[in-house]
């Protein structure tokens, strides 16, 4: 193993930022997962604080533990050690509270169930009744622009509209943390932009505290307001950028020297904690 | 091409002889209904091979012309007790079988709105139905096959038309009261056992080998100790069936309620479900189509179960006791109609439980429309 040369950087503390109480604090955490051929060490020493409102994307190449981390974050893994809190509680804690909502690669819809009666799942596990159910779900299929798809099945829609029923369903039991992974991975370029336009749009209308793992550089520049960079073997933070895109951007701020300076960065990071040996 | 042939096959039988006996042959003349019958399919093969309608008013015309042809072999038959029937009438039958091919393909072709095309989705394969037992009595009567062999359709029929209290007594027996309460015993005990292998893991190892090994015993050995153990009426039946229907619904429950996806119970998990939510709202579900297949395996094993439970030792009604007892008086007619009711009732309950598995389980992939 070469050694690393890039500094890692504990994030660059913004001011007025650290007055209000971080919605994750996340603090030496390590994931070593135990497989047949030995160890596999997953996440390692990761130190990250989240304040309410951001928009975080870890961006990294495969295997560089984001979606671990977002995974040990919503309670679907348990971390070997150091301390992970949301809103001041345990992970498992702030998941029986309800506070996440999941948007995976896939939109992972019930086939058997309506779009609208899709959105309307996670509300019936937790027990809304039928007059809430129906007007959230109108609510928040209206917010994604799927008005009028309610009573279609999710396999009679695109692709793009099947994951933007998902993100309906994921903000219609309003969770503090909306948690995405790549969520437009699966999809053509062009649908891909398009929604990443709404889903920013989404985010400054709503204000959510919002998770986003990418490996795509321009997304993560374009949505996020902090960029985290991720290396592989172990998996471990090497920077966290701050991005303060105008708010009202739309897709041709890509051309903006600003974009393109924080995409660079981004790269510069991504370089330098990927090493090319193994 | 199909309608030319079967024009020239009837004009060949037309040249042949029709009936025979010992000592002589007869042509299609002896019998003037049946000459008329022959002629016109004979003059529909030729008109449809001429001008290649299509469409269903053809096709039904065609269906029609086929069923009149049909009745020229039979009524020749019936006006002469004792003769078979010679090549004239096997050649026509093969002629009509084109004409009748070309129906069914007329038939399949047409159609246009959803109730039409509904209706041809039945009225093809009962016309095949049809045909087949046409060609059986053709060929028992042309050939004059002991009764004792394989009896006519006819023959058969008529038993069923004469024995209806009998046959329906048996089917209570048979059907109402064995298969039926045995088939929801056996799925329902084989469906709560996979669920509770599913809560405890470690009834899996204990439970399946064990389930394995109770559904690998041969049912004749089997039937007769459950007549010992809960006597001859229909709690015996029952008992075999259970044995047999409730691996099948243990092991594919268990695999359909594998079948969930981990994304699906990552997403349940976010939400903070419990168990019995995330059972009943997504691995049930999931599991359906699984279901589904353990029920139409499990309707007709059970059918078969009771019927052969039944010969060894039933109260003097069922199925199965008097298939055993026909046989014993060689009055094979009934043995064939007990037969019939029981492949009609297996395919009917079949049949309604395919269509809840369409009506349950129209999301599947393979019933998307």
């Amino acid at each position: 193993m070469t050694q690393n040369p890039a500094p890692k950087l504990v994030e660059p503390a913004a001011s007025g930022r650290q007055s209000v109480a971080p919605v994750i604090d996340i603090q030496g955490l390590s994931l070593t997962f135990q497989t047949a051929d030995g160890p596999v060490y997953a996440l390692s020493d990761v130190d990250l604080s989240v304040a309410p409102g951001d928009f975080v994307s870890f961006i990294g190449p495969s295997g560089c533990g984001k979606t671990t981390l977002m995974r040990v974050i919503a309670d679907l893994e348990k971390p070997t050690a150091g301390e992970v809190s949301v809103n001041g509680v345990s992970p498992e804690a702030a998941r029986l509270a309800r506070a996440y909502g999941y948007v995976f690669q896939a939109p992972a819809l019930y086939a058997w169930r309506t779009v609208e009666r899709n959105v309307m799942l996670p509300l019936e596990i937790m027990g809304m009744g039928k007059d809430e159910r129906r007007r959230r779900a109108a609510e928040y299929l209206d917010l994604v622009n799927l008005k009028g798809f309610e009573k279609k099945f999710p396999w009679q829609l695109s692709g793009g509209m099947q994951q933007r029923v998902s993100i309906a369903r994921a903000l219609s039991f309003e969770p503090d943390l909306l948690l995405m992974d790549e969520p437009f991975g699966a999809l053509d370029e062009i649908t891909r932009d398009h929604l990443n336009e709404q889903l920013l749009r989404l985010w400054e209308r709503t204000g959510k505290t919002v998770i986003f793992v990418t490996h795509s550089i321009p997304e993560a520049v374009f949505l996020s307001s902090r960029i985290v960079v991720m290396s592989p073997r172990p998996g471990r933070i090497i920077d966290v950028i701050d991005c303060n895109l105008p708010p009202d951007r739309t897709l041709d701020a890509r051309e903006t020297p600003e974009f393109l300076e924080i995409a660079h960065r981004v790269r510069d990071g991504l370089r330098a904690g990927h090493s090319y040996d193994d | 091409m199909v309608s030319l042939g079967a024009a020239l096959l009837i004009l060949l039988a037309l040249f042949l002889p029709a009936t025979a006996t010992e000592e002589a042959t007869f042509g299609w003349l002896s019998q003037s209904a049946a000459f008329g019958v022959v002629l016109l399919a004979l003059a529909v093969a030729l008109a449809q091979s001429w001008l290649r309608l299509n469409g269903l008013s053809a096709g039904l015309g065609l269906a029609v012309a086929v069923a009149i042809g049909a009745a020229g072999p039979v009524l020749l038959l019936a006006g002469m007790p004792g003769a078979g029937a010679g090549a004239g009438v096997w050649i026509f039958v093969i002629g009509l079988a084109l004409l009748a091919w070309r129906t069914l393909e007329v038939l399949s072709a047409s159609g246009g709105d959803k109730t039409v095309n509904r209706l041809l989705m039945l009225l093809v394969p009962a016309l095949f139905g049809i045909w087949l037992l046409y060609l059986w009595q053709v060929v028992v009567v042309g050939l004059q096959v002991p009764s004792v062999l394989l009896p006519a359709p006819s023959l058969i029929g008529g038993v069923l038309a004469g024995a209806q209290s009998t046959l329906a007594a048996d089917f209570h027996q048979t059907f109402i009261k064995s298969v039926l309460p045995g088939f929801a015993m056996g799925c329902g005990a084989g469906f709560a056992v996979a669920i509770l292998v599913d809560r405890v893991p470690f009834l899996q190892r204990g439970l399946l080998p064990l389930g394995n090994l109770v559904s690998a015993l041969p049912i004749v050995g089997i039937a007769p100790i459950m007549v010992m153990w809960f006597g001859f009426d229909w709690q015996s039946k029952a008992a075999v069936i259970v044995v047999m229907t409730f691996f099948p619904m243990l092991v594919n429950t268990i695999a359909g309620l594998n079948a969930t996806g981990a994304i699906e119970h990552d997403l349940m998990r976010s939400y903070g479900a419990s168990y019995p939510q995330t059972l009943i709202r997504v691995r049930l579900p999931n599991a359906l189509p699984f279901i589904f297949n353990a029920l139409k395996i499990n309707s007709t094993l059970a059918l078969i179960g009771a019927i052969v439970a039944e010969f060894f030792g039933t109260p003097i009604v069922g199925m199965g006791f008097r298939i055993s007892t026909e046989v014993g008086r060689m009055n094979v007619e009934m043995v064939w109609a007990t037969i019939a009711v029981a492949a009609l009732s297996g395919s009917l309950f079949y049949g309604l439980l395919a269509l809840l598995e369409r009506i349950t389980t129209f999301w599947h992939p393979s019933y998307r429309g």
